[in-house]
């Protein structure tokens, strides 16, 4: 359903890697520390499960924002897992940006199973940064609307 | 309007923009304040009161006028308070009020004449509306 | 078609609370292949299990989603539950609308709303689910201990007890730990060597032990059941089997400038030493950075004096590999370096010591054989500070934000040490609070006040000034009366934050075990898998997960030695099922997928494939192996061609997730 309402509330999907920044999201439940309900988690092995091609799927049907995260470099639980992830999304925002969509719909950033506290910080951080952004418009795939 | 006591040391906790809460109530701010022999209210007591909304003991306290600002206060607290700020916001909160000054100017009279300028003007500032 | 069902759990009020569980369940129940779909309290309870079975049984259900908690919680539980009703553990998928929704979330509705979507997204997910099933692997019988103190030696007499095979890598030239360098321990009193040599003695001798001192770990490579670790052995210069221990080198080597590290720096030790009389093994090393024959090639008395020629200045670090099944880590504390406390007196009055600097001045086998004396005059103090929370419960930089769980204790027992031994010294212990939880540990502290006339004063030291002529003048809070107090004592004791041992975080990446911002090994659960790490095979023991006494050590390290059993018991593991998978018939053979594996698993083989056009072809494809695959899905993106995918995780499995949420 499209909006009816005035009040845009942008979606986003958080790919999160089960070892470090999927047990973090469960640390920021366990510690009550709130992020808007429209971030919704998808969980994957490791940060380098993430398919850029998930990442752009998730905008054409309709993503305001994705954000990928995964355990810091050198804290890997496979050990090299996110260096690719790190390489590959490098040039997947590269990419983003020879095709001139709005700054920053997506985002990597690393955080480890102790961070509960700075994985809701984060959450927070990117959903004021993509609500301010606004509607994506120019990855979205209109024969995908519902 | 009389302020109640906690809307007194609401307004108080407001200029002073420290996290109280934070307090332990270790005492290493008191220990380490040089005139805090001298006070009625050692700095921990003093953040110890605001906590507790106790905005007009704050305000009675003779502690804020003892106080120098050296800020070592601050700088001993492990949990990241500012005393030094409590004080200066109690301070400003007695200067503000209309005809509440605490350095009068006839007090003149008995300063050595010999007194740095700087000094007078500095404490005139500190002291009076 | 399909018959998926969905179990929706309140989790008491956990989930219920935010969440109106009812709306979720008829939400999902009108899609038309979710075949079943109900709410309940407490979906992981008994009785939640015996409805998904019931239901299973009623609706012929092929696979089945949870609403409940987060999966690292439980999705171990309802994989056991499906497959006791012959459904494949693997048809199972769990939605989080617990961490990720009803606890991070205020609004009914819109916490409402999102379990619907999370809930659709599982569903969605599970569509593509297939049955999968785990392979076998086998299990090392061997266990490895890094650290040798009292956790590590604990923690590998109960894994050697129980008839496996164990080996201790400790760093320092000696097994014994920090407890080697106390003196007493509370509550009991008990001489920390008098406990702890035998337990040391017990491990040295143990047929099922073996020690590597003066030894690390180098590497470590593999998983659960099957590491492959490198040690090295470090060279001390004398060959341990010929050496008798009988000390004469250390007593004649001329290089007396090394502040020794067993001592806390209060007394220097030669370049070639034994840390302490009951050291195991009673080898010494030679510190090649302090002995003149490796500087200067001048010296070589202790090799001319050793009277069994053990003496080699030739040897080399020596790399030995071994496999083992479980890793425990136990490496143990440091306290705090203190050079940010100069307003305290530190590095500014020899007089200002840290409390383990106590322990040793105390111990009749330390620095000063036991006698209490001020380190700038070597005379007896008269009276005596000790300030509590140095370092900790500090949110600044300089400190750790933690308590450090001992210090209160060992505070109370220092000050009864200094009042036992000398009844005319004054001792003032200055504190916050005073935490003494545990068995007598209340009692204990009191002894100190009632019995031993410490002073307790609730109050922190603001500074230690040190004067022109070296004496000290301590200024703190008496808060209890409201005075401020001015001491002049003549040694002022440093209760310093405990932090674990420096290359804790270098063997965390190491193992790839989790490690916190305060460099604590992160246990698997807080409250019910205390001694485990998330990465499977590797547990903690002692003070290097946490800050603990030595009770709650040797507890603990029975226990990581009880998960280590229960491993090693083991015929063989169940291998991770969600492993690689190359799709033969469109995979070129192009190599990409074998250079990002992490595990060594993919391999080539030529084969005969029927293409997507039908033709026979012979063409070299991926194998992955599936024994070493961990799952990680590296492969997958590398894969130019989408062959290569993962079990579990599968790229439609994902698009459908995503397809479902947005």
């Amino acid at each position: 359903m499209l909006e009816q309402n005035n009040t845009y509330q942008p979606k986003i999907v958080a790919f999160c890697c089960n070892w470090c920044s999927y047990a973090g999201a469960d640390g920021a439940g366990t510690a009550r520390k709130h992020y808007p309900a429209n971030i919704k988690i998808i969980k994957v092995p490791c940060s380098c499960r993430v398919n850029p091609l998930f990442i752009l799927r998730a905008f054409a049907r309709g993503a305001d924002g994705v954000i990928l995260c995964g355990c810091h470099p050198g804290d890997c639980h496979y050990t090299t897992g996110n260096y690719f992830t790190r390489r590959r999304m490098t040039l997947l925002l590269s990419m983003l940006d020879y095709l001139g969509v709005a700054g920053d719909r997506f985002r990597v950033e690393w955080v480890s199973a102790a961070e509960g506290a700075r994985f809701a910080e984060v959450m927070n951080n990117f959903a004021a940064h993509i609500a301010a952004l606004g509607k994506n418009v120019k990855l979205r795939d209109l024969r995908c609307a519902k | 309007m009389e302020l109640t006591d906690k809307e007194l040391a609401e307004q108080i906790l407001h200029l002073a923009g420290t996290d109280v809460k934070r307090c332990i109530q270790c005492g290493r701010c008191s220990a380490a304040c040089p005139v805090g022999d001298k006070m009625d209210f050692v700095p921990s007591r003093m953040v110890w009161e605001l906590v507790n909304g106790h905005g007009a003991s704050l305000i009675k306290a003779d502690a804020p006028w003892r106080c120098l600002s050296c800020f070592a206060c601050e700088q001993r607290c492990p949990r990241g308070v500012s005393p030094a700020a409590v004080m200066e916001a109690v301070r400003l909160t007695e200067i503000r009020k209309q005809s509440a000054n605490k350095l009068a100017a006839e007090s003149l009279e008995n300063y050595p004449a010999d007194m740095p300028q700087q000094a007078l003007v500095a404490a005139f500032r500190k002291y009076s509306k | 078609m399909q018959k998926i069902g969905v179990f929706v759990c309140w989790c008491g009020s956990n989930i219920a609370g935010t969440v109106d569980v009812a709306a979720v369940a008829e939400a999902v129940r009108q899609i038309p292949d979710v075949a079943f779909a109900t709410d309940y309290k407490y979906m992981c309870s008994e009785q939640g299990q015996a409805i998904i079975r019931q239901a299973v049984k009623d609706y012929q259900l092929d696979r089945i989603v949870v609403c409940s908690c987060s999966p690292r919680m439980h999705e171990a539980t309802f994989r056991k539950c499906a497959e006791s009703v012959g459904i494949n553990p693997y048809m199972v998928e769990i939605a989080n609308i617990r961490e990720q929704c009803s606890w991070v979330l205020k609004d009914k509705a819109e916490a409402t709303a999102k379990a619907i979507k999370l809930a659709k997204a599982a569903i969605a997910k599970v569509r593509f689910n297939t049955p999968l099933h785990a392979g076998k692997s086998n299990v090392v019988k061997r266990a490895l201990v890094i650290g040798g103190g009292i956790a590590g030696i604990q923690t590998a007499l109960d894994i050697a007890e129980a008839g496996y095979k164990v080996d201790i890598v400790e760093k320092e030239p000696t097994i014994g730990g920090r407890m080697a360098q106390l003196d007493k321990t509370f509550p009991t009193l008990d001489c920390s060597a008098c406990i702890l040599t035998p337990k040391m003695v017990d491990a040295a001798q143990h047929e099922n032990i073996t020690l590597y001192t003066y030894s690390e770990v180098e590497k470590v490579s593999g998983f659960v059941g099957n590491f492959d670790v490198t040690i090295r052995k470090k060279a001390r210069s004398v060959k341990a089997d010929m050496c008798s221990g009988c000390g004469l080198c250390t007593e004649k080597c001329p290089s007396r400038k090394t502040p020794s590290e067993f001592d806390m720096g209060l007394k220097n030790r030669g370049a070639i030493y034994i840390p302490f009389a009951q050291a195991i093994p009673k080898v010494p090393v030679i510190d090649r950075d302090a002995c003149l024959k490796f500087k200067t090639g001048k010296c070589g008395i202790c090799s001319m004096v050793c009277p069994c020629e053990a003496i080699d200045y030739t040897q080399q670090d020596e790399l030995v590999t071994e496999k083992y099944g479980a890793i425990v880590l136990a490496t143990g504390f440091e306290l705090l370096p203190l050079d940010k406390f100069a307003d305290l007196g530190w590095g500014v009055s020899k007089d200002v010591i840290s409390s383990l600097q106590l322990e040793r001045l105390t111990n009749a086998a330390g620095p000063t054989e036991g006698h209490l004396v001020c380190p700038s005059s070597g005379k007896e103090p008269k009276s005596v500070v000790i300030v509590s929370c140095v370092g900790s419960r500090d949110t600044t930089e300089r400190g750790k934000t933690y308590c450090s769980k001992i210090c209160c204790m060992y505070n109370a027992k220092h000050a009864m040490y200094i009042r036992e031994k000398y009844p005319n010294v004054d001792v003032t212990v200055f504190y916050i609070d005073v935490r003494t939880p545990g068995k007598g540990f209340d009692e204990f502290q009191r002894r100190a006040v009632e019995e031993y006339g410490v002073h307790y004063v609730r109050g922190q030291v603001g500074k230690v000034v040190v004067d022109g002529d070296g004496k000290l003048t301590v200024f703190a809070s008496d808060l209890n009366s409201g005075r401020h107090l001015m001491l002049f004592p003549d040694l002022v004791v440093l209760a310093a934050a405990v932090k674990p041992a420096p290359d804790a975080r270098k063997l965390a990446t190491m193992l790839t075990a989790s490690i916190d911002n305060d460099d604590f090994y992160v246990e698997a659960h807080p409250k019910l898998r205390p001694v485990e790490s998330p990465t499977a095979g590797v547990f903690l023991s002692g003070m290097c997960q946490g800050p603990k006494d030595i009770p709650e050590t040797v507890s603990q390290a029975g226990a990581a030695a009880a998960k280590v059993i229960g491993l090693l018991a083991k015929e063989h593991l169940a291998t991770n099922p969600c492993t690689a998978m190359c799709q033969e018939n469109i995979c070129s053979g192009c190599k990409t997928c074998a250079h990002v594996c992490p595990y060594g698993a993919i391999t080539y083989a030529g084969k005969q494939i029927i293409t997507l056009a039908g033709t026979r072809e012979q063409r070299t494809v991926a194998v992955v192996n599936e024994a070493l695959c961990q799952g990680c899905g590296a492969c997958t993106v590398a894969c130019p061609s989408t062959a290569m995918d993962l079990k579990g995780f599968t790229n439609k499995q994902i698009l459908a997730e995503v397809d479902a949420l947005c």
